[in-house]
Formats: structure tokens, sequence, C-alpha cells
């Protein structure tokens, strides 16, 4: 072939290949939405869930995943047009946040109210929690006595100058750090909490952008304390069962282990509200163990057992969760950090 | 012959009377792709003034500029360095395997930064295999370097970055007429003098495209610098986004890294100068390479192995290992049955975005060129900046400005107004894709558009061809190196793009960016190491094009 009939052909190629791919994008010749389409921040395993919901409901169910504030961006740009009926997200402030924006409409429902304690749904209905996660210490035990972590204030405990060089906790950019300080901003007020920051500081707290990284480093003995989300030190203990890290449930003779939680509501605007209700009543119950599993997560449902793994934790006194307080003090938490130097 | 450094500000011998008429819808097309380009920034801004009640900053922000600056300077330095010396390396010089080096080298364009950077960490830091192996050696007090810092955001950026450089810095040697090296060294320069007064000085348009590239993509980077955990003005933005939970708040930001874009473009134009170089003759010849014998050229093949090494081979190599386990581990589930849907999502949007991206950019050269005028030139201009703003601010503007425009409509009784014009189709992330990816389509054109001969433009014109007919007979077969580049810039930048695509994408739509980004956003990187891998060879891909294209081109031209 010639050099530009070989470039003919290949434009040629190219272009039919868009056309077909372009079709396709535009969705001509696209299938048809779902009955419930769903907008969520979360995605371990969601897709497992919806399947068995279809299946027990006969409802379709579509989903897209992405970052919790950009698609809650989304939803206020389209606006009335949203094709999105529920929104799911992680983390309490996030939550509340999308309820005071107005994108989440009121569900009355017996059955969310009677599967979700109260501390973990909103006061106006606007939004329901459906799976928890702590945020607790993991340590090495050949480093660390566990008589020697502060049972009543655990995190407040680790400003003690014993652990100074051994401390390892995620960056200030990560939302897990943000929610932490703020609810112990929430819990001590604000000049307490700097205090506490400020002593993990003094105690050359080493930062990391990761929790497996954490959970890694204190396998590895260059750390010898940690914070971390319970989840990830169960997914890690179920990948390599011999990894040398514990768990240690914070602040039992306190306010409790911090945890958050994720957690759904349907859209203002959706037009199957209905059948978003559903979807959302079925994750509450029958498929608690199917939306928190995969992950493991507490199910809120206070008759849902968790899941193997994360059973032989034992159970843990969990810190008041106030997501008004979450949302509201966030930005107080980042700014906070920020002033401490805590990168 | 060539013509050597015509210094002058403007084209003064603008065809004024040949083309008038034709020119003005030329000029015109530009200002609209201006318009349209910067439309979502604007919105981003205009949000930020009207809906944020009070000003906030987040409490560290000198420090955040500071930390911006010395990232831009750092990262800067090392890419005009590796990508610079390299391009160098492979033009001037012959040795073993260069001709696999030469197009090897931009290889780690296809690496993602925040895959990179993740790797790099994972691979060096103190819980990581290398320490690992130091510790075991030599015990538990060896000395171990903090990896997570600002030099090593340097370090691991320019490694990832240097190829903008040595793309640009290598097609400007390549297009240099040979001749003017030649004069140079017959007037008695010795070759480094002659390397150091001609080629350079030509060189150094592009060299500065190369670098504002660099900067843009440093300034916009969210992954690498959060893995590294380096504080620039672009976490600012989402630290007040996420901390507030509110986009509204971090608009300010947005227009603080903005300003930043505006100052790298700004060094771009002074980096030029008001010198506009221009050969005659078409495309040179380029330099005649000097072959290296024995230690020295193999010293050379290693330099590049090395900068080969450490951008791409050993992160790829981290990928392999972790999905060969994986794959070892689940041999049924290792692929995803959809995976083959979602790369061709990838590879679909990718081709348009480019196609898209280049055919602008070689209007908007052209049109410059046709000569309309400062106005022209400097809304040509402007269409670069969408590669200055983080992809999720972008992505936000283009939902703005379509939710304005969806209320005007409906406001004028149009029913429904735009509709889900964004999100319900891929408009939206195409759309996104021209204001993120139009720059470095429009510097590796307009390079190659400023070593064509005004006088080319200037003859073609006044033998009575029209604007149209200039561009495809001659200024597109002139500047064909430029276009290949650009197409192959917005290529890979597209398939490795994640933040626009996960914000903007209608239902059902997922590309390999997504999938990798959902599982590495759960920290599945032995999953996530199949999936990533397949991203670096897709981008693998058109490079190779590229450079089969270019070879081509040398072999016609006798090198």
């Amino acid at each position: 072939m010639t050099r530009p009939a070989r470039l003919a052909a290949l434009g040629a190629a190219l272009s039919l290949s868009t056309l077909v791919s372009g079709c396709g994008f535009l969705g001509i010749g696209g299938e048809e939405p779902g009955d419930i389409q769903v907008y969520s921040a979360r995605h371990y395993d969601l897709e497992d869930a919806f399947v068995e919901f279809e299946e027990e409901t006969g409802l379709s169910v579509d989903f897209i995943y992405g970052d919790d504030t950009e698609l809650l961006e989304r939803l206020k740009a389209e606006g009335d047009e949203t094709p999105a009926d529920l929104f799911v997200t992680v983390d309490a402030g996030n939550l509340s946040n999308a309820a005071d924006q107005g994108e989440l409409a009121p569900v009355d429902s017996e059955a969310l109210r009677g599967a979700i304690p109260e501390a973990y749904r909103d006061s106006q209905d606007r939004w329901f929690g459906l799976a928890l996660r702590a945020r607790t210490v993991a340590y090495n035990p050949d480093n660390v006595d566990p008589a020697e972590l502060d049972t009543e204030d655990t995190y407040a405990g680790l400003t003690d100058p014993t652990w100074r060089g051994r401390l390892c906790m995620r960056d200030s950019t990560e939302a897990y750090t943000q929610s932490l300080i703020a609810s112990l901003i929430d819990l001590h007020g604000r000049e307490a909490t700097l205090e506490i920051v400020e002593g993990w500081l003094a105690n050359e707290v080493e930062i990391m952008s990761n929790d497996i990284l954490l959970l890694e480093a204190l396998d590895a003995g260059t750390c010898d304390v940690a914070l971390v989300n319970h989840y990830y030190y169960a997914r890690e203990l179920e990948e390599k069962p011999d990894m040398n890290v514990e768990l240690f449930w914070a602040s039992q003779d306190g306010a409790g282990t911090h945890v958050n939680i994720s957690g759904a509501g349907v859209v203002r605007s959706s037009d199957a509200p209905a059948k978003a209700q559903r979807l959302l009543e079925w994750l509450a119950t029958d498929g608690q163990e199917a939306f928190v599993g995969g992950n493991h997560e507490y199910p809120v449902n206070p008759d849902v057992a968790p899941d193997d793994v994360v059973a032989q934790f034992g159970e843990f006194e969990a810190m008041p969760l106030d997501a008004e307080a979450y949302g509201s003090l966030n930005a107080e938490a980042v700014d906070l950090l920020a002033e401490a130097g805590y990168e | 012959m060539t013509h050597l450094a015509v210094r002058r500000g403007r084209l003064d011998l603008r065809p004024r009377r040949v083309a008038a008429s034709g020119r003005a819808a030329w000029s015109l097309l530009v200002l609209l792709v201006a318009v349209l380009v910067t439309a979502p920034v604007l919105a981003v801004v205009v949000d930020g003034l009207v809906r944020s009640e009070e000003l906030l900053l987040p409490r560290d922000l000198d420090s955040m500029v500071v930390t911006t600056i010395l990232l831009m300077l750092g990262v800067g330095a090392g890419t005009l360095v590796v990508g610079g010396g390299l391009a160098w390396l492979v033009t001037a010089y012959r040795f073993p395997l260069r001709n696999v080096l030469v197009w090897l080298l931009v290889l780690p364009l296809a690496m993602p930064a925040y895959i990179l950077g993740f790797v790099f960490l994972s691979t060096f830091d103190a819980s990581g295999p290398v320490q690992g192996l130091a510790r075991e050696l030599f015990g538990q007090g060896v000395w171990s370097p903090d990896v997570r810092s600002l030099p090593g955001a340097v370090l691991v950026m320019s490694l990832s970055l240097y190829p903008y450089v040595y793309l640009m810095a290598r097609a400007a040697l390549v297009e240099q007429s040979r001749t003017t090296y030649d004069a140079a060294r017959t007037l008695g320069a010795s070759r480094g003098r002659a390397f150091r007064k001609v080629l350079v000085p030509l060189a150094r348009p592009s060299l500065a495209a190369g670098l504002a590239l660099v900067m843009m993509e440093t300034l916009t980077d969210f992954a690498t610098v959060q893995y590294f955990g380096v504080k620039t003005v672009s976490v600012g933005v989402y630290l007040v986004w996420k901390g507030s939970f509110n986009f509204s708040s971090a608009s300010q930001m947005s227009v603080l890294v903005l300003m930043f874009a505006v100052a790298v473009l700004a060094g771009e134009r002074l980096l030029r100068g008001r010198a506009r170089y221009h050969q005659r003759g078409g495309r040179g010849q380029g330099l005649e390479a000097l072959a290296l014998h024995g230690w020295r050229g193999w010293a050379a093949t290693g330099a590049c192995v090395l900068a080969l090494a450490a951008g791409f081979f050993v992160p790829v190599l981290r990928l392999v290992w972790w999905a060969a386990g994986e794959a070892l581990a689940d041999p049924a589930g290792f692929v995803d049955p959809r995976f083959g849907g979602y790369l061709a999502n990838s590879l679909g949007v990718a081709t348009l975005a480019a196609l898209g991206c280049v055919l602008v950019s070689l209007a908007m050269s052209h049109a410059v060129r046709l000569g309309g005028g400062r106005v022209v030139r400097s809304a040509a201009q402007l269409t670069t900046f969408g590669y200055a703003v983080p992809g999720a601010v972008i992505g936000i503007g283009v939902l703005l400005a379509f939710a304005w425009l969806d209320r005007a409509l409906e406001r004028l009784g149009v029913p429904g107004g735009t509709g889900l014009l964004v999100t319900g189709s891929v408009a939206g992330i195409l759309y996104a894709y021209l204001v993120r990816f139009l720059a470095p389509a429009y510097q590796a054109v307009d390079a190659s558009f400023a070593k064509v001969q005004p006088s080319m433009t200037l003859s073609a014109m006044s033998l009575g061809a029209g604007p149209l007919r200039v561009l495809t007979r001659v200024h597109l077969p002139l500047v064909r190196p430029g276009v290949a580049v650009a197409l192959v810039l917005v290529a890979i930048d597209a398939i490795k793009e994640l933040p626009i695509v996960l914000l903007l994408r209608p239902f059902g739509f997922t590309t390999v960016s997504v999938w990798v980004y959902q599982l590495a956003g759960e920290n599945f990187w032995e999953k996530a190491a199949f999936p990533a891998l397949v991203i670096v060879a897709a981008a693998v891909v058109p490079v190779f094009l590229l450079f089969r294209q270019v070879r081509a081109a040398d072999e016609r031209a006798g090198r």
C-alpha cells in the first residue's frame, strides 16, 4: 500500500470506530435505564447487593460510582433533571451536608425507623446510616504492651512521651483524619483538640498516605502504634493471617471509639421515590449483609450480625455520632490540622 | 540556505489584501473557541464570587504557595535536565540501541501519576521491599531517606514528566536545518559552542512549550503530591472543597491556582521572547549524529536506560508482580468480563478527544498565521489555560456552565432547556477534555508552525490559494510532526485522565482509569495492577505509532 493510501485507510478505520463508539456514548441504541438509578460514593461489592435486590424484587438498579463531594456537586448542578433516585455516600458530615443543601427528600418509613438506631439516621428522616466503620488503634504486639495504652481517652493518650517516635497516622487531606478530629473537637472543644494534635506532632508522628501502608509499617515494625479503620485491618488479616498487628478498641473507659457511617437518602427530584425508598429499606434490612459484608463494615441494623472476621474483634463502645457536628466541624478540623502543622 | 533567527515581534508582511475576507472567518473561529474553552473556568470564578459569603482560604496558604513554587521549579529543572539532555543525546550522537531508545524514552508518559506515585512509595518507603532489604542486610539502624517529601515528589514527577520536554526538544532538534549548525561549525565554533549558541536558542520555543506543559501538569497534579505529602495550592483547593463539603467555598482557591497558570503562561511567553525563529526550505534535515564508541557509547545507553528504568520499567515490573500474584491466586476472576467494554470506552473517548483537540489547534494556529493580530493571538493563548486547571475543577465548571445555560434556555421558553446533555452522554466529557487538553495539542502544533517560514504562507496566498487550501496543501504537510505529537499527547492524557470522567460520565460508562480508581481508591492495589497495566499498554500504542512515523520521516530524510 502506498503511504497516502495507508493513511486514508487508517483514517477511515478511525472514523468508523469513532462513529460506532460515538453512537454508543451518546446513548443512541443504548440500553434502557434501570428502574432505580443510584449515585454512590461507595462501591465495595455494591453491585452484588444490587443484583441480589433485583433477584428478590425484579427492580433493576443502575449506579454510578464517584467521589462523594463531587457527586453532590453533580446532583446540585443537574437539579430537577437529575436521573438519580438514591444518593449513597460515605461520612456522616457529607450526608448531613447533602440534606442541608436541600438535595435529599424526607422518607417516612416505619421499616427504616425500626431497622436503624436513632443515632445513625437523620432526625428529619432525610438520610439513613447503613454501615458503620471504626477508626481505632492498631499496634505491633512485639513492641507494645496494650496495657500501656490509655483506656479512657486513647487518642489523647498517644500524646504521652512514651510514644515518641513510635506513632504513625494518616495525612490531613484524608477524610478519615478530618472526621476523627471533627469528632474530637465536638467532644473536647477546639483548644483541647489542638493540644492533642500538637502532642502527636511532639511525638514525631510519622504521617502516611494510606491505611494499608500504616498496617504494613506496623507489621514491619517501623511503627509501633497507628490509627486505622477497622475494615482495612480485617482485610489485611484475611489476606495475611500471620500479620503481626493487633487491634485495640480506643477509649473504652471513656467516650468510646470514633465511628463514622456510610448511608443514603432519596434524591429530592427523583422520579421514582417509592422504588428508591424500597431499595433503601431493603439495604437497611435484608440487604445489610450484602451491603457491608464485602467491606467488613459493621451493619447498623442491630439484628444483623457482623461477618466472621469482624466478629472476632469483639464488641466495642462507639463514640456518639453527631452528623451535624461532623458536617459543620469538618472545615474547622482542616483548619486546626493546618494550625498545628499536621501535614 | 537557512534564514537564521529572524527577529521580529509580529508578522509585518501580512498579506492584508490577499485574503482579508477569508481571514475574518478564521479569526472569528479562534475567538469562538476561546469563549467555549474559557467558559467553564469562568463559571467557576463567577460562582465563587457570587455564592461564597466569606473568604475561605486555608490557614497555611503561604506555605502552600511556597511549596507550589518550589515543586514547579524543581520539576521544571529536573525535566529540563533529563528531557533536554536525553533529547540532545539521541539526536547528536549514535550509540548502542539508540534507535530503540529514541522512542522508548517517551514511555514514562504512559504511566499515570496516580499509579507511579503509589508504586514508588510502596517500593521505596520505610516498610517497602527496598528499605526492608537494606534493614536485613545492614541492620535496623541503616540510613533511611524520607521518601515522602518534597524532594521525593520532585524526583518522581521529573521522571514521569520529562517526556514532554524530551518530545518537544527532540522535535525541535530534528526539524532544525543542519545548515545552521554546519555554518556555525565552518565559522570555527566548537561542537559545544555551536550547540549553545545556535541549537539551544533555536530550540528555545519548543523547550519553553515543553516546560510550560510540565509546569501545568505539576500545578494540577493531585494524586502524586498527596501521596508525597506535598501541599500545593491544588491540594488546597481539594482541602477547602472536601473539608467543607461544598465546592463554592473552594472557588477562591481555584482562582489562586489560575493565577499560577497565568504566571506559567507568561513565563513561557517570556522564555520564547519576542523572537520568532523561522527556517527556510521546509523541514530541516537535522543534525548529523556523531558516533560514540566504546565506553562512551555504552555510558550514553546507560543514561537512557536509567531514566527509563526509573520512570517506567521498575513501576511496570512492580505492577506485573502484583498482577501475577493476583492471577495465580484467582485465575478465574482475574479479568473482569466487562473489561473489554471499559477499554473500548477509554480508547473511544481518547480518539475523539485527540482528533477534536488537534483539529481545533490546527485551525487556531492557522488562523493566527493568517494574521489575526493581537486579539486573535491572545485568544489563542487563552485557550491553553485549561491545562493548568485541575480536572475536577474543570468538570465542575462544565456542570455549572451547562446548569446556567439550561436555566437560561428554560427561561427563554425552551422546554427542558439543554436537558441532560452534559451528564446524560459523553458530550460533557469530550467538552471538558477539549478545555483541558487543548494546551498540549496547541503547543505542539504551534511549535511546528513557528518553524514554517512566513514567506511560505505568503507565497501560497499570493499565488491565489484560499485559507483552507493553504492549510491543507501548505501548512498541514509542513507541521505534520507537530500534529503527530499533538495526537499522541492528547490521546495518552485522555486515556489516563480520571477526575473528569469520574464526575461527568453517564450511567453505564466506565473507563479503565475509573476502574483502576475504584480498586485503588480502596487500596486493592493487587487487583488494580492489571487494569493499570492495561492503561499503560493502551498509552504505549500511540507512542509506538508516533515513533514509527518519526522513524519513517528520519529514513526519508536520510538520517
